[in-house]
């Protein structure tokens, strides 16, 4: 490299991307690549036919979820409606529970720091547990129904709530807050008065986000017998109810598009 | 003396009030129709978790170490199938993106309809899509696969296509302006800019698939999912408290790494 800096001749023009980069990054595209063919072959080492034959029978599966069964959308309406209201209420818990939390995991607030990291950890370990899962778990517990469903998705969207509602908290502006302790101000008066105002819109966005991610999970919650449409449809599927299932599939999409339209237009609004 | 006094308090406006008091009468309306319709069997419900407590809590937490091996192998085929189904999402979603981002392809008709698709494909929960598939290819990791890839290439795209609108377009401009052709300017000018931001939000799908990956086997599409059901259908906690183990290790790994990743790329 240094001949190259001393004589820039017109035929001794140096790469635009370095060798060694160069290198690294073939490398990498290499080992890619090898653990992509590896995961391929391991995914299908159970399947007769391989991946043509499963393309090709695809379609002819596809076909027998055609036409939907328009006539099961009254019976399948008052499920559909039971999910949604998991989710509210699921929602709204997890969002009061939160504040605690969230205040306990922000840096700026939390100046303790072993309850701070406590707290995070609590909060880490929390996020890696599938919602389905949860929803196992409580249901051995708590035998099937809307129950252990509603709580599952409490302690799932806690996690994700907690979280990204502690990083709004750290990004404030910590004047108020200063301005609030130097005139006398304890704890409490603090984050009643600098900090809400301050994170209040971020809150309510968030809250909603999170609505429709417990919106999402609870239409499969059923799967596991924790209440909902998932139910219904574990057993249109078990039957090879097809057409049936489809139009569950099919309430289903509307229903998330809905109100995830509905959420997106708030939180514009909000924010 | 100076007489100080508060400033006045902004009026608020009328609309403002009408509009407020409507919210907060909506926000009510639906609580009250969300629990007085709600049907909870709360007795039954103590009552089974009285009776299951110990069965279930204290076994959970003391994992069954002998189903170590056959639980590690289960969590290998999810890594391989949210690998898989990411690097897949991946590939599909570039050119996807390229639909729906609304400096390239040119019309504004193009991109909402690339961005309808989109939205339509992140609208079905990842487990229905892994439903579908095991009705299509057989109940088998490969599956799950493909249920990763159709449901990520929703969530890639969008935020592909957002880089993509989001990129300088001075550049593209005067590599227009100097005769670039179009494979050129992608080439030299687009790609550059937009290549370690589509590195960083694949490599955080991947964790999010892991995620989604873990829980696919519930409906038979391989992985962890299937020992879970097994376990739970056969009340053996022991082994739940295993599964459920591996399934924190494995994504606190993979999460730290691809964090450590990404810091780096972008």
């Amino acid at each position: 490299m240094t001949t190259d800096n001393n004589s820039l001749t017109p035929e001794k023009v140096p790469p635009i991307y370095p060798v060694k980069t160069k290198m690294q990054v073939t490398i990498i595209f290499f080992v890619v690549l090898g653990i992509y063919l590896l995961s391929m072959f391991w995914t299908q080492r159970q399947m007769a036919g391989g991946f043509s034959g499963a393309i090709g029978n695809m379609f002819t599966v596809i076909e027998k979820f055609f036409p939907p069964n328009t006539a099961v959308i009254s019976a399948i309406w008052g499920p559909m409606v039971e999910t949604i209201q998991m989710a509210i209420i699921a929602t709204t818990i997890a969002a009061i529970l939160t504040v605690p939390l969230a205040i306990l995991a922000a840096e700026n607030i939390t100046t303790f720091r072993p309850l701070y990291i406590l707290t995070r950890t609590f909060l880490n370990i929390l996020r890696t547990i599938p919602d389905l899962v949860l929803a196992v778990i409580f249901v051995g517990l708590f035998g099937i129904g809307l129950f252990p469903g509603i709580l599952a998705l409490v302690i799932f969207s806690l996690g994700i709530l907690a979280k990204l509602i502690s990083e709004t908290i750290e990004s404030v502006d910590m004047n108020p807050l200063e301005a609030m302790r130097a005139s006398g101000g304890n704890v409490f008066q603090v984050i009643w008065y600098a900090l809400i105002p301050q994170v209040l819109p971020q809150f309510t966005s968030l809250v909603l986000y999170v609505f429709e991610i417990n919106i999402r999970a609870s239409v499969v919650l059923g799967l596991v017998g924790a209440g909902g449409i998932g139910l219904i449809l574990n057993q249109q599927l078990g039957f090879y109810n097809y057409p049936n299932a489809m139009m569950i599939i099919i309430l289903i999409f509307i229903v998330v598009i809905v109100i995830e339209y509905i959420s997106t237009k708030i939180r514009e609004a909000l924010l | 003396m100076e007489n100080y006094s508060l400033p006045p308090k902004p009026k608020n406006s009328v609309y403002k009030k009408i509009r407020n008091i409507i919210i907060s009468l909506l926000v009510i309306a639906m609580y009250v129709w969300t629990f007085v319709s709600i049907n909870i069997d709360w007795g039954r419900a103590i009552e089974r978790a009285i009776n299951n407590f110990n069965r279930v809590i204290p076994r959970l937490f003391n994992p069954d170490w002998s189903a170590t091996g056959d639980v590690a192998m289960s969590m290998l085929e999810t890594v391989f199938i949210a690998f898989a189904g990411s690097l897949m999402a991946a590939v599909i979603a570039v050119p996807l993106s390229f639909l729906a981002a609304r400096n390239m392809m040119g019309g504004v008709i193009v991109s909402t309809i690339g961005k309808w698709i989109l939205s339509a494909v992140r609208a079905f929960p990842d487990i229905i899509l892994a439903i579908l598939f095991v009705v299509a290819v057989g109940p088998n990791a490969f599956a799950g696969v493909l249920a990763i890839a159709i449901g990520s290439t929703g969530m890639l795209g969008k935020m592909f296509a957002e880089i993509i609108e989001s990129i300088d377009m001075n550049v593209v401009e005067a590599m227009e302006a100097s005769g670039a052709n179009k494979i050129q300017i992608l080439f030299y000018g687009v790609i550059p800019q937009i290549t370690p931001e589509f590195l960083s939000y694949a490599i955080y799908r991947f964790e999010v698939d892991i995620r989604a990956s873990s829980i696919l086997g519930i409906v038979g599409a391989g992985g962890i999912g299937t020992m879970i059901i097994f376990a739970s259908n056969n009340r053996n906690w022991n082994e739940m408290g295993t599964i459920l183990l591996a399934i924190i290790i494995v994504v606190t790994i993979i999460d730290f790494a691809s964090a450590k990743i990404r810091r780096k790329i972008v």
